[in-house]
């Protein structure tokens, strides 16, 4: 019955075959990454000095509602379920997803998303412009047309990542190799069941957000006008009700990987792996009833903002016992520091501070002061870039040379990891004293006394953009000349059934499930 | 073809995808009611309140002040009568917001009322408002619109003062200049 994959262009449009679906997954969301980073750069240029030199305000504005956008729903999560589609059948021995067919649809859906949402770029009255939050009514009343356009995009690809989710809960739940309980599941397949479940559960409230938009643009009714009886404040607590959800959905997974990575380098098995389950479950629950510490500036009574404040500031408890969990992990091991380890443990340490400043944004009476600052953009960037960004690199370093049979460089894998974090750290971390200083995001100018903080901040942007670019070079350099290498295992710590097929990965695995003892 | 189990899961987190798209829709009037039970957001009620036979209760002094202020590109005049008020809980008062449209064309406004401390919102009734219905104003009219309310006697001993706020929103249909 094995067959291989078809001949020429029509493979990639056909195929239901998980890697090659998982490949563009990854392959599409590093091209979103690149536009995204793209935008970044533009941002970062405009803000190298005070004062308006290279773009208009309101493409300025055009450019951070689309980096955010660009870099949320294209890049990272799209990463992800890539990375999910490749090793979650790998590693709890299933012959591929349980939805082949669908799978294929909700890869495809993604660049029509896209296309439409890139598009209103180049429209009269330009992109979505009132950032990646679309706030109504600055979305729906003072929109560019465009808006419409990006309603669009959100819907089919809410509707693709939804189906992706579905596609691996319907997968964890049913194709497992007899044996293999939930809970000797690796680690990465139980922050994706749960990320899986977030996303089923929020990804129809933000649809649901985007058509009551459509529907005061387009038909006349008032979900978020006040003078037709709707509230703005209602639009805030739909997004965040969605929002905050979605900023897990970013970092389980990356949870996930750094969980696979830390115990192989450090030649010891996970420690403490069932509260690590239990942690991800926890911080699940938790970010279902946090969503208002994201609007503490809207005028909420004290009450609810003490119960946001405290809720919120629960999280840290899991959250924390996940990290001790990876230093125990790695306390006393044989630890090597491979390209893949080196971003998991500056994965660990990097979110680590983002989880400190998230601490700090928590406290209700502190964030009337830090909210809508610099502070928070340096936060989200401490945990979406080191935390999702750098635990998708040390997964692709990671699961390279099984994927493809080569061995990547590792000095050039160890150049890209350092030019990266010197760059991400240069460019984020003076961020947060800007934003203690009082400085505004979003903003094209600023004020003097913010300029060499800013210079700092923008070098630091370009650097790390650039190592984005030798992350490219290593992976094509890896598959084109790479060292080959027909070890099933390629690191001697690793463990889990992806290490007990051949390098590279034939077309075809488990098509005979394996015994689980 | 899919296997029953997968099917039946497949079947079931549809529904919840559908359930959730429900969920993110049925919030509207969850708020709204939970705005309503709780008077936070400052929210007045949207009708006439019915007066009841009360005693006055002269020994406490709320101060009510008024804010009268144009949304966006609204460009009517509008402000209070007064500024501010000094009334006793139950006591009924009248007072009055002036409007005048200086546009060269029929406009229609909606006041939309604020009340702060939002706590206050469930003491203050309002038996007669200008914000109920739409204001229609001709070209260049002008109108004194009235506002009745009473403070109910059990405000909260905590609060003396009272701010109510309306914004007056543009709601025309479609702005030409009228022929008369």
């Amino acid at each position: 019955m094995a067959h291989g994959p078809a001949k020429g262009i029509s493979r990639w449009f056909l195929t239901t075959n998980h890697k090659d679906i998982g490949a563009l997954y990854l392959w599409f969301s590093f091209a979103m990454f690149l536009t995204g980073g793209t935008f970044a750069m533009i941002i970062r240029a405009e803000l190298f000095q005070p004062g308006l030199q290279l773009i208009e305000p309101n493409f300025f504005n055009q450019m951070t509602t689309m980096h955010g956008l660009i870099m949320v729903f294209g890049a990272i999560m799209p990463a992800f379920v890539g990375l999910a589609n490749y090793m979650i059948p790998l590693m709890i021995g299933a012959p591929d997803m349980a939805l082949p067919r669908m799978n294929n649809l909700s890869f495809w859906l993604l660049p029509f998303a896209f296309a439409v949402l890139l598009s209103s770029l180049f429209m009269e009255g330009g992109a979505p412009n009132f950032g990646w939050t679309f706030y109504a009514p600055l979305s729906t009343t003072y929109a560019p047309p465009s808006v419409t356009f990006f309603i669009f995009g959100v819907h089919i690809m809410g509707i693709s990542s939804i189906m992706g989710s579905i596609n691996i809960i319907a997968t964890v739940m049913n194709l497992r190799a007899p044996g293999m309980t939930l809970m000797k599941m690796p680690l990465f397949v139980w922050t994706w069941l749960i990320t899986a479940f977030l996303l089923v559960a929020v990804m129809p409230v933000l649809a649901g957000a985007v058509t009551m938009m459509l529907m005061d643009i387009h038909f006349g009714t008032s979900f978020f006008s006040a003078a037709g009886g709707g509230d703005p404040v209602l639009f805030q607590h739909i997004f965040w009700f969605f929002g905050h959800p979605e900023v897990y959905i970013i970092i389980l997974p990356g949870f996930g990987v750094v969980s696979e990575i830390i115990p192989t380098f450090s030649r010891k098995p996970l420690f403490g792996y069932a509260s690590m389950v239990y942690a991800t479950a926890a911080i699940a629950f938790l970010s279902f009833i946090v969503w208002a510490h994201h609007m503490f500036t809207v005028g909420m009574p004290v009450v609810g903002e003490l119960y946001f404040m405290w809720a919120t500031m629960l999280i840290a408890i899991p959250t924390a016992a996940k990290v001790f969990n990876w230093i125990t992990t790695m306390f006393k091991g044989s630890i090597t520091f491979e390209t893949p380890m080196l971003f998991s443990i500056a994965f660990v340490f990097l979110f680590t501070i983002g989880g400190f400043t998230g601490v700090m944004l928590a406290i209700a009476p502190a964030d009337m002061q830090y909210h809508d600052s610099y502070f928070v953009v340096a936060h989200f960037h401490y945990t979406m870039v080191a935390g999702a960004i750098f635990s998708l690199s040390a997964a692709v370093y990671y699961w390279l040379p099984k994927w493809t049979g080569r061995m990547y460089n590792e000095t050039m894998g160890k150049v890209h990891f350092w030019v990266g974090f010197i760059g991400f750290n240069l460019a984020f971390f003076p961020q947060h004293f800007v934003g203690l200083a009082g400085m505004p995001r979003r903003i094209p100018d600023y004020a003097l006394q913010f300029a060499d903080f800013n210079m700092m901040s923008s070098i630091g942007a370009f650097i790390y953009g650039a190592s984005q670019l030798l992350f490219l070079y290593n992976v094509i350099a890896t598959i084109r000349s790479g060292k080959e290498t027909t070890d099933e295992k390629t690191w001697e710590g690793a463990n889990g059934l992806e290490w007990t097929q051949p390098s590279p990965l034939p077309y075809h695995t488990f098509t005979t499930p394996p015994e689980i003892k | 073809m899919l296997d029953k189990a997968t099917s039946k899961l497949v079947k079931k987190l549809v529904l919840a995808v559908v359930g959730m798209f429900g969920f993110g829709f049925m919030l509207v009037p969850i708020y709204d009611v939970f705005c309503d039970l709780t008077g936070l957001n400052g929210k007045t009620a949207s009708s006439a309140y019915e007066a009841v036979d009360v005693k006055i209760d002269t020994s406490r002094t709320i101060t009510v002040q008024f804010i009268a202020s144009n949304n966006d590109k609204m460009n009517w005049a509008f402000k209070p009568e007064k500024t501010m008020i000094k009334v006793h809980p139950g006591q009924a008062v009248s007072t009055s917001f002036f409007a005048k449209n200086p546009a060269a064309y029929t406009m229609d406004a909606q006041a939309i009322p604020s009340i702060s401390p939002g706590r206050a919102a469930e003491y203050f009734h309002k038996t007669e408002c200008f914000c109920f219905n739409q204001q229609t104003l001709a070209a260049g009219e002008s109108l004194d619109m009235p506002l009745q309310f009473i403070v109910d006697q059990d405000l909260p001993k905590s609060i003396k003062t009272i701010t109510l706020s309306y914004t007056l929103f543009d709601v025309t249909e479609n702005k030409v200049a009228s022929s008369d």
